[in-house]
């Protein structure tokens, strides 16, 4: 394992692309020194702005607030990166493979367009979760993203495939033009969930305000659930879908595109009617 | 100066194909001797003149607004970094200013001519035009959808006509005329289309596209232009639309122009689902009206932009896709729209696009009045033209190609069936001399004494990639700025426009129409001469 520890906050967010398993993993600790970030269009080397301690491999650690560091993890495709503090901008974007794990918040756009591998924020996260960037097609196509915090706006926009998981309160157009895929929001989200989507499923642990072109279709348990609840309990993250326990309104739509997505909304049996949570 | 010894020279427009020999060049031109230059040893290699571009979009708003809609391609192009030498630049499908030089040097290419210009934006065309280096440039102003013009020919009065648009050439500081689907596009600012050429066009009640076509083809050979009306003509891309094309060429009766991007005019078939190939009815009656030139606008399958004028063929467009559409107005004179694109060899419509490109160049019999386009960047980008020449010159492979295609769309083509393969002679006449001569740059397109000294030297069996892709060295105006495929020196390019003639006191017309109808003030509305950093006028004059 390789230990980065920043020394001072960088003047402007520092592009740090190079801190990737995939880059590190082959180098000497010397050579890690001496890769390039960018400090505005200025190349700078690591040591510049981190201090380098312990051996490269698979395992790269890095301590402090790298709130202001952009692209760490980006394209990686294997290993780990331990992040204790702060994750600045388009951590993980374009991942394939392997795992980031931050014990702080994260900003946005984490995860835009991964195809693969794993992310967990302990804290907050910020816009733009496994979303496609401006002009794209298509945001995440596979993965895994888990946020024990809130997360911004956009969260999963234009996604095609993969998992967003958000343990606190997810704010404006989650899931935006979502192609497929499937967003848990365990405490409910803000207004326009799910605006144009076209296929996928929210899924939403508390009731949530609905757009007028999503309609009401029936009350159940589906079966697919139970896998997404045995794989996220694996991760430390709980998903109701016992009969006994309740079950979920099922809103399809968006019907303005006209789109064939899904919004569940999960109703615990000692909740009001069903027809007072749809409001 | 420069001594290029040893190469094997094709230069067609003097009749020299594949002959050992010395070109000299001093002072930014071929001369016949020259003591003391510089050699080059070109041994194993051919010298042919540097490739010149009849139909390309590269600069100005319409393709600005294309950089900005589609950022996903932007970030997967190709990138140039920032060196003492060249600037840093995105190549891909819309690439930026100066990569678009480095693009087209470095393929070989030294000559382009920007196909359409809108007077309004000229000033911004001109300033895109000057970013980019080494190649040479003219431009084509659009006036198939001129309201002034369109309402002169309503009221009948043809030659005021011709003053308008001699006097709008020279305010866009233009070499050339351009019409996109006359009428069509005046006609789309009322939501409708122009789909015949003899009915009037839209909120007129006498003028018509025919008449249209008809007078500014007329026009231009009266203001003696050194090239002919520069046509897009209507129906583009619809199925069917060959009728519409040979009826254009009828309209003309005899007059000179050229036929843009003639694939997307090509196909027979009702609708979408019966659409084939009509290229060798096309080429057929192409190869008797010796009066018309015409480009290929040949497509190639992956990611495309299209970006024209033709506002109402992107609206539908846009709706056959679902992607998305950017749709300008230019004020009274023209529209444009932009939708992204990707053409795919399963797709029956892409297939009979791919083969119609190819089967005009191939069955068109006058490698002189037949050009290799690809519209850039509607059908593919101008840095994939070594593509397309491989299809000309390798039957076998192109066969093979054909082959992959579904066999329902092999079906609705002639290309499997078609033998013939261009020889290297050829290849530069559709790619150099004939481009040059249309474009009536005497001094482009050919390696004779006097000629511009644009030089582009190619391995003649490059070890790996294909012919024309990586030249050992191209000369632009006597100086070395790409060796091994690599830009080392970068020049500035000139701008060829045209002074026609026009009565002065036009402006007295013009100025209080202009003022109603216009968002800028007149002073305003020309382009200044001071503008443009190297312009060359070029001399205009009566013709036949």
């Amino acid at each position: 394992m390789i230990t980065l520890t920043l020394k001072d906050q960088p003047p402007v967010p520092l592009e740090a692309e190079m801190l990737c398993p995939d880059a590190i993993a082959g180098l000497t600790s010397e050579e890690v020194r001496a890769l390039p970030v960018h400090l505005g269009k200025r190349r700078r080397r690591v040591d510049d702005f981190f201090t380098v301690e312990g051996e490269p491999g698979d395992h790269l650690e890095i301590r402090g607030d790298v709130s202001r560091v952009k692209w760490i993890g980006r394209e990686m495709t294997r290993g780990r990166i331990t992040i204790h503090g702060d994750a600045g901008m388009h951590l993980g974007a374009y991942m394939k493979g392997g795992a980031i794990d931050v014990t702080g918040n994260a900003s946005d756009w984490i995860g835009a367009e991964m195809s693969g591998g794993r992310i967990r924020i302990g804290g907050n996260a910020g816009g733009q979760v496994g979303a496609a960037y401006r002009g794209s097609r298509s945001g995440m196509t596979d993965g895994t993203i888990l946020i024990e915090g809130t997360a911004g706006l956009e969260v999963g926009m234009r996604m095609k495939r993969g998992l967003i998981a958000v343990g606190g309160v997810v704010r404006d157009f989650a899931g935006l033009q979502m192609k497929g895929g499937t967003i848990v929001m365990r405490s409910g989200a803000e207004i326009r969930t799910g605006a144009w989507m076209v296929r996928g499923t929210i899924v939403s642990l508390k009731p949530i305000a609905l757009l007028p072109t999503f309609s009401y279709a029936s009350t159940y348990n589906p079966t697919f659930l139970r896998i997404y609840a045995r794989h996220l309990a694996a991760l430390g993250f709980a998903l109701p879908f016992e009969n006994r326990d309740g079950a979920y309104q099922r809103y399809t739509g968006d019907a303005s595109i006209p789109g064939k997505g899904e919004i569940l909304v999960w109703e615990p049996h000692t909740s009001l009617p069903a027809a007072a949570a749809r409001g | 100066m420069l001594r290029i010894t040893g190469g094997k020279v094709y230069d067609p427009a003097n009749g020299v194909d594949g002959v050992v020999k010395d070109i000299c060049i001093a002072d930014g031109r071929i001369v016949d001797q020259a003591e003391g230059g510089r050699p080059i040893d070109a041994t194993g290699m051919i010298v042919l003149p540097g490739g010149v571009d009849v139909h390309t979009h590269v600069a100005g708003g319409a393709l600005n607004f294309a950089r900005g809609l589609v950022p996903e391609n932007q970030r997967a192009a190709r990138k140039f970094l920032h060196t003492p030498e060249l600037r840093s630049g995105l190549g891909g499908m819309t690439p930026t200013t100066f990569a678009t030089g480095y693009l087209y040097a470095g393929m070989g290419w030294t000559t382009v001519n920007e196909a359409a210009v809108p007077i309004l934006s000229a000033r911004h065309t001109h300033e895109e035009l000057h970013d980019i280096p080494i190649v040479d440039k003219t431009s084509l102003v659009l006036m198939g959808n001129n309201e002034f013009v369109l309402d002169l020919l309503e009221a009948g009065d043809a030659e005021r006509a011709q003053h308008i648009v001699a006097w709008l050439i020279w305010a866009a500081k233009a070499y050339g005329v351009k019409a996109v689907n006359p009428g069509g596009v005046a006609a789309w600012k009322w939501g409708k289309d122009a789909k015949t050429l003899s009915e009037p066009i839209e909120g007129y009640s006498r003028v018509t596209p025919a008449m249209m076509i008809s007078n500014l083809a007329q026009i231009v050979d009266a203001l003696g232009l050194p090239h002919p009306l520069h046509l897009h003509c209507n129906n583009l891309g619809v199925p069917g639309n060959v009728d519409t094309t040979i009826e254009t060429t009828n309209v003309l009766e005899g007059r000179r122009a050229h036929l843009a991007h003639l694939q997307f005019h090509a196909y027979g078939g009702e609708d979408w689902s019966t659409m084939r190939s009509e290229s060798a009815r096309l080429a057929e009656h192409f190869n008797r009206q010796k009066n018309l030139t015409a480009d290929a606008g040949a497509v190639l399958f992956g990611d495309a932009v299209t970006i024209t004028a033709d506002g109402p063929w992107q609206h539908l467009l846009h709706e056959l896709t679902g992607r998305k559409w950017g749709n300008l107005d230019v004020e009274n004179e023209t529209g444009c729209g932009i939708v992204p694109y990707v053409y795919k060899d399963r797709n029956l419509v892409n297939a009979v696009q791919w083969a119609v490109g190819l089967e005009l160049l191939l069955l068109i019999d006058d490698p002189w009045r037949i050009f290799l386009t690809t519209d850039h960047p509607n059908g593919g980008c101008f840095w994939r033209y070594p593509e397309i020449i491989r299809l000309l010159m390798d039957v076998e492979f192109r066969k093979a190609e054909v082959k992959k295609l579904p066999a329902k769309a092999q079906e609705r083509i002639v290309l499997g069936d078609l033998d013939r393969q261009y020889t290297l002679s050829e290849i530069v006449i559709i790619t150099s001399a004939g481009p040059a001569r249309s474009l009536g740059l005497t001094q482009k397109g050919h390696l004779g004494v006097g000629a511009d000294a644009d030089v582009a030297i190619y391995p003649e069996k490059p070890d790996d990639g294909l012919l024309f892709t990586y030249p050992r060295y191209v000369i632009k105006g006597g100086q070395i700025v790409v060796e091994e495929g690599e830009v080392r020196a970068v020049t500035e390019g000139r701008e060829f426009i045209v002074h026609p003639e026009c009565d002065e006191t036009i402006e007295e017309y013009l100025r209080p129409l202009f003022e109603k109808v216009y968002t800028i003030s007149f002073e305003n509305y020309p382009v200044d001469l001071e503008r443009l950093r190297r312009p060359e006028v070029r001399a205009t004059g009566a013709r036949r």
